[in-house]
């Protein structure tokens, strides 16, 4: 079980096409990394340079303090579950489970042992004679677990390994490997999804990636709560922050922003007498507006139509429009009736993040 | 669009009946073939093979009528029968080729010497003499009668088991002595170098990748004076070494670029879970590829068999000498075309002999050949 | 020995050595010049990888280069020299003497006749058996009986023809369906079909379009099947009928494999020999290239003209190998 350390890792294809750039990363020993982020962002090209499966155009990459640049995959101590579970067709469970064992030169009593555990662990006993086609969707995605198990890699490495299961399956193979990972508490895994749900449930830490780097490191939590810049504050959270457009009137411990939509937001990031006037964005997430009276000076956060609402159930999502600029609301319950009608919002100042040129003032201030 | 509404049943016979005028369209030339050669000789070519299906009045061969005497009060006789067929109907016979159908059946033909003849309308005949007819040529019979249809699998016995100049059975042998090692050495290289070009990492790749491309359909025919001279170089001179070699080199373009595309089309995760799983290249290629890519295996093997079977023209250059010893069934047939043109019996039974082993691969494995077919052209 | 078992030797040895080869090959690349073991390991297995494409290429690439590359060059080099001057460069003087022939010219012009009507008969019997044959319940035992005649020689195929157009002499019953047919519907005495210049060509051709139907019909089936059934469907919903769902949605999605098999037996129609060996042997103005260069080389034994001829057909080929390798370049990409 190990550390995985990137520092200064890049990618450049052939062609000088630079799909990843200066990646810096520390992975602690038992943690469970999540790289998330739109397609195309090198999540993948990134976990394949970890594997070996692509080469490192620079930087280095260690595994518990030694060097692997220049290593094959199979010395790297790591096992990896692709998206498409690359089981072995023409092999049956057991034998796709002994493959790699065998070519360690391992004896068959501990490849057996070995398969016994896993395929107990994993519920496969029944399947273990089987040929793969024989199996359902998410048999197969054990088995694909099952055969980096048997391997006690040092890292484990995921790649979108539930995105080619259906809904409901994917949810409890989710649990399940939630589950195994309480297991097996001193594994480090490393696992790939662009699915934000995964991301939030399984990681002890998230790695978003944008625009061939890192954006934001940080436990689920974090990155809800204080996304590092407009892309994170976006990607992390269902429907999207609303971006508001506005300039900063009042500074200190809180600040307050005229929005250049007419509505007055109060933010509890602090802020400096030099930021009086500057233009910034505002960040609020749709769950944490609420409808409001607008008061005397008119100052909600946001007043506009209702131009479409969306009920599923439990909550209402509310599509508004104020003279072009749109904004997504959701209120807890059933609202009907409300399309059309006139809506004013506001928002608790704890909930109102700040940004400037895209990046958090919350994390500029930390930073100085 | 057999589940679309409000479509007329009319178009549809007229698709079935051309589709049924077609299918047989082509099956007629072989089944003329294969009719005769079940028929004999005189059959063939006395009627066409069409008629051989249906009863038919025909002149029937001339039949020199013979079996033990027995004595009579009057002298000699001999009863026995024309046709070792039943339902025949003579209706008209006669002992001279100017007349053959003199008489009528149950008429009584009064020969030379005293002689009589008397043959019966379903072939029997009664023949009288006053003496012993030892040692002499006894009349023959001309007929013309209605017969069932009769084929026969005496031509297969002869052509086959017969010995002769004109028997294929050492053909036969030497075909499947050329086709064999043929067809499994440009396998191996193939895939091993198919492999290579699908899944290894190198500068150049795409160039090579072009080159088999266009050697695909480099004429065999520039190879010919070339290669020949080598082989005399070398000392294999002309033989089976030499068409062995020559068919491997002929054939790796197609094995090369059927294995190439089928082994491209391989999922990349298994062939990289390989590597995780800390194969070598080496065993990847044997323990996961080979078996993988065994379709496209089969559809090659069965393309190259049928090919080296058929040829005519590698095996005229590079095998085929002036003893004879090594021809092989397509070189023996054009040989009879040349010797023997006008006996179809021999013709149609060698063709058909060549024919059916290619014949019985194709229908066992269409579904390979197809999907070879499919892969090397479609893309 | 006997021949059988010298093929069995043959199977044994060829097989037992490639795959030997490639085995040990591999093996001392991996444990004796770049051992994956040591400081050097990574670096050693990044050499081995780079050698390790070259062994698996090297036989297969040799073989080719030896049988297939090597012979265009030399009989580029054999048709511009005279082997009974001591093989003196002669120039252009074996393809001037072809060019005197008559026999080349026909044969050339037979050729073209050959490139002009194999190609497109066959495909297009091949496409409309396909669409007749799409949405047929017994459509594939129908295309299994049409596709048989690929499996079958040229020379097999030959003689199977050489039956259809037999000739008897007038008065007798004709043996061959050709000439019954002929002389039962026009009461005009047999011909010898084989023997009528011109319109023999044609009689060859429908062998190799008997054989080159089924080809093309096996794989332009596959791509009418492969077309979208929802563009078809689309179409019937607009109110297309048959005719024009083949010719306006059909056979626009189908082009370019109709230019594939066209191709394909374009390059099959200039190496064709076997056919018009075994059935006229160039007589009667029959002569094709392919034939008249096998002539040349080991009838008249004359090898400068016959490799000359055999330039001509690879410069017939030519422009189809380079429309191969430059699709297939743009495919890779």
């Amino acid at each position: 079980m190990a550390e995985l350390k990137l520092t200064g890792v890049s990618k450049i294809y052939g062609g000088g096409i630079e799909v990843l750039k200066d990646i810096n990363l520390d992975i602690q020993q038992g943690e469970l990394v999540v790289f998330v982020g739109p397609s195309g962002c090198g999540k993948s090209t990134l976990l394949r340079m970890i594997a070996g499966l692509e080469t490192i155009s620079d930087g280095t990459l260690e595994i518990d303090g030694v060097r692997v640049n220049d290593m094959p995959p199979s010395q790297r101590g790591i096992a990896m579950v692709f998206q498409s579970y690359a089981l072995y067709p023409h092999m049956t469970v057991r034998e796709n489970m002994a493959f790699a064992l065998k070519i360690a030169g391992k004896s068959k009593a501990e490849i057996n042992a070995s398969i016994e555990t896993a395929a107990r662990t994993l519920q496969l006993e029944p399947y273990l004679d089987r040929l793969p086609k024989a199996l359902s969707g998410g048999q197969r995605q054990r088995v694909a677990i099952g055969r980096s198990i048997v391997r006690e890699p040092k890292v484990f490495l995921f790649d979108e390994p539930l995105s080619n299961l259906d809904a409901s399956l994917r949810v409890a193979t989710r649990i399940e490997i939630a589950q195994l990972k309480e297991q097996m508490p001193d594994s480090t895994m490393v696992y790939v999804t662009h699915d934000q749900v995964e991301a939030m449930t399984l990681a002890s830490r998230i790695v978003v990636l944008n625009n061939k780097g890192i954006s934001q490191v940080g436990t689920p939590l974090e990155l809800y709560k204080t996304p590092k810049n407009e892309f994170v504050a976006c990607f992390i959270g269902s429907p999207a922050m609303n971006l508001l457009a506005g300039k900063i009137t009042g500074t200190g411990e809180t600040t307050t922003v005229q929005l250049d939509g007419g509505g007055v937001a109060t933010s509890n990031v602090p802020t400096l007498d030099s930021d009086q006037g500057a233009h910034v964005n505002i960040g609020v997430r749709p769950e944490d507006l609420y409808a409001t009276e607008p008061n005397a000076n008119g100052a909600s956060l946001y007043s506009g139509e209702v131009s479409f609402t969306e009920a599923l159930g439990e909550v209402t999502l509310l599509y508004m429009d104020n003279n072009g600029e749109a904004l997504t609301a959701k209120f807890i319950g059933i609202h009907m009736g409300l399309r059309g009608n006139t809506v004013a919002l506001s928002a608790a100042p704890d909930n109102v993040h700040l940004f400037q040129e895209g990046l958090s003032m919350l994390h500029r201030a930390q930073r100085s | 669009m057999s589940g679309i509404a409000g479509q007329r049943s009319s178009l549809a016979w007229v698709v079935n009946l051309s589709v049924v005028f077609l299918v047989l369209l082509w099956l007629f030339p072989t089944v003329g073939l294969l009719i005769s050669s079940l028929r004999t000789a005189d059959q063939i070519s006395n009627s066409g093979w069409w008629s051989a299906l249906s009863t038919q009045e025909s002149q029937r061969s001339p039949v020199r009528i013979g079996g033990d005497e027995q004595d009579t009060d009057s002298g000699v006789a001999i009863t026995g029968t024309l046709f070792d067929l039943d339902g025949v109907d003579i209706s008209a016979w006669g002992t001279s080729s100017r007349r053959p159908n003199e008489f009528a059946p149950g008429d009584t033909a009064e020969l030379k010497d005293g002689q009589t003849l008397s043959v019966q309308a379903d072939g029997t005949y009664q023949f009288t003499a006053p003496e012993s007819q030892e040692g002499k040529r006894l009349p023959r019979v001309f007929s013309t009668a209605t017969t069932p249809p009769e084929f026969t699998l005496d031509n297969y016995n002869t052509m086959l088991f017969g010995g002769g100049s004109s028997s294929i059975s050492k053909a036969f042998l030497n075909t499947f002595t050329v086709t064999i090692p043929a067809t499994i050495i440009p396998i191996l290289f193939a895939a091993f170098a198919a492999y290579a070009l699908a899944w290894m990492e190198f500068p150049g790749r795409a160039i090579l990748i072009a080159v088999v491309v266009a050697l695909l359909v480099v004429p065999l025919q520039l190879a010919l004076i070339p290669l020949l001279k080598f082989h005399n170089a070398i000392g294999i001179g002309k033989g089976y070494m030499g068409v062995w070699l020559a068919h491997t080199g002929f054939g790796l373009p197609l094995a090369i670029y059927l294995l190439r595309n089928y082994m491209v089309g391989l999922p990349r995760d298994i062939i990289e879970n390989a590597r995780v799983d800390g194969a070598n290249e080496f065993r990847i290629f044997t323990r996961i590829v080979l078996p993988l890519s065994f379709p496209a295996l089969a559809s090659f093997a069965i393309f190259q068999f049928l090919w080296t079977w058929n040829d005519l023209l590698v095996a005229r250059v590079f095998l085929i000498d002036s003893t004879g010893q090594t021809t092989v069934m397509t070189n023996h047939i054009v040989e009879l075309l040349g010797t023997r043109g006008g006996n179809w019996e021999i013709l149609a039974t060698a063709a058909f002999v060549s024919i059916a082993v290619p014949l019985v691969v194709f229908f066992a494995m269409q579904k390979y050949l197809v999907r070879g077919l499919l892969a090397g052209s479609m893309k | 020995m006997s021949p059988i078992l010298q093929a069995v030797l043959v199977i044994t040895l060829g097989v037992g050595l490639s795959v030997g080869y490639f085995w040990l090959s591999n093996l001392i690349l991996d444990n004796v010049l770049f051992p994956a073991k040591g400081i050097n390991a990574g670096r050693n297995i990044n050499l081995a990888n780079a050698v390790r494409p070259w062994l698996f290429l090297f036989p297969a690439f040799a073989a080719m280069g030896l049988y297939l590359a090597y012979p265009v060059f030399e009989t580029l080099r054999l048709s511009l020299i005279d082997r009974d001057k001591a093989d003196a460069f002669v120039g252009l003087a074996n393809y001037r003497q072809m060019m005197d022939e008559p026999k080349f010219w026909e044969a050339l012009k037979n050729n073209f006749l050959w490139l002009l009507v194999v190609p497109a008969a066959s495909t297009l019997m091949g496409l409309l058996i396909a669409q007749l044959t799409d949405r047929l319940r017994w459509g594939n035992i129908a295309k299994a009986l049409i596709f048989m005649p690929m499996a079958i020689s040229f020379v097999g195929a030959s003689v199977i023809w050489k039956l259809v157009y037999d000739a008897r002499p007038e008065g007798t019953e004709q043996i061959g369906v050709l000439n019954a047919l002929y002389t039962f519907f026009t009461s005009n005495s047999p011909e010898v079909w084989l023997t009528v210049p011109f319109w023999n060509n044609f009689l060859l051709m429908i062998v190799l379009i008997w054989i080159q139907t089924g080809f093309a019909m096996v794989i332009l089936s596959a791509a009418l099947r492969g077309i979208p059934e929802e563009t078809i469907e689309a179409a019937v919903v607009d109110g297309a009928g048959p005719l024009r769902i083949f010719f306006r949605i059909k056979m626009p999605q189908i082009t370019s494999t109709i230019i594939v098999v066209w191709t394909t037996i374009t390059i099959t129609v200039l190496k064709v020999f076997d056919i018009v060996f075994a059935m006229t042997n160039g007589q009667w103005q029959t002569q094709v290239l392919a034939n008249y260069m096998f002539d040349k080389l080991f009838r008249a034994n004359d090898w400068g003209v016959g490799s000359a001829a055999a330039m001509v057909i690879m410069l017939l080929v030519l422009p189809i190998l380079i429309w191969n390798v430059v699709s297939a370049r743009r495919e890779l990409r």
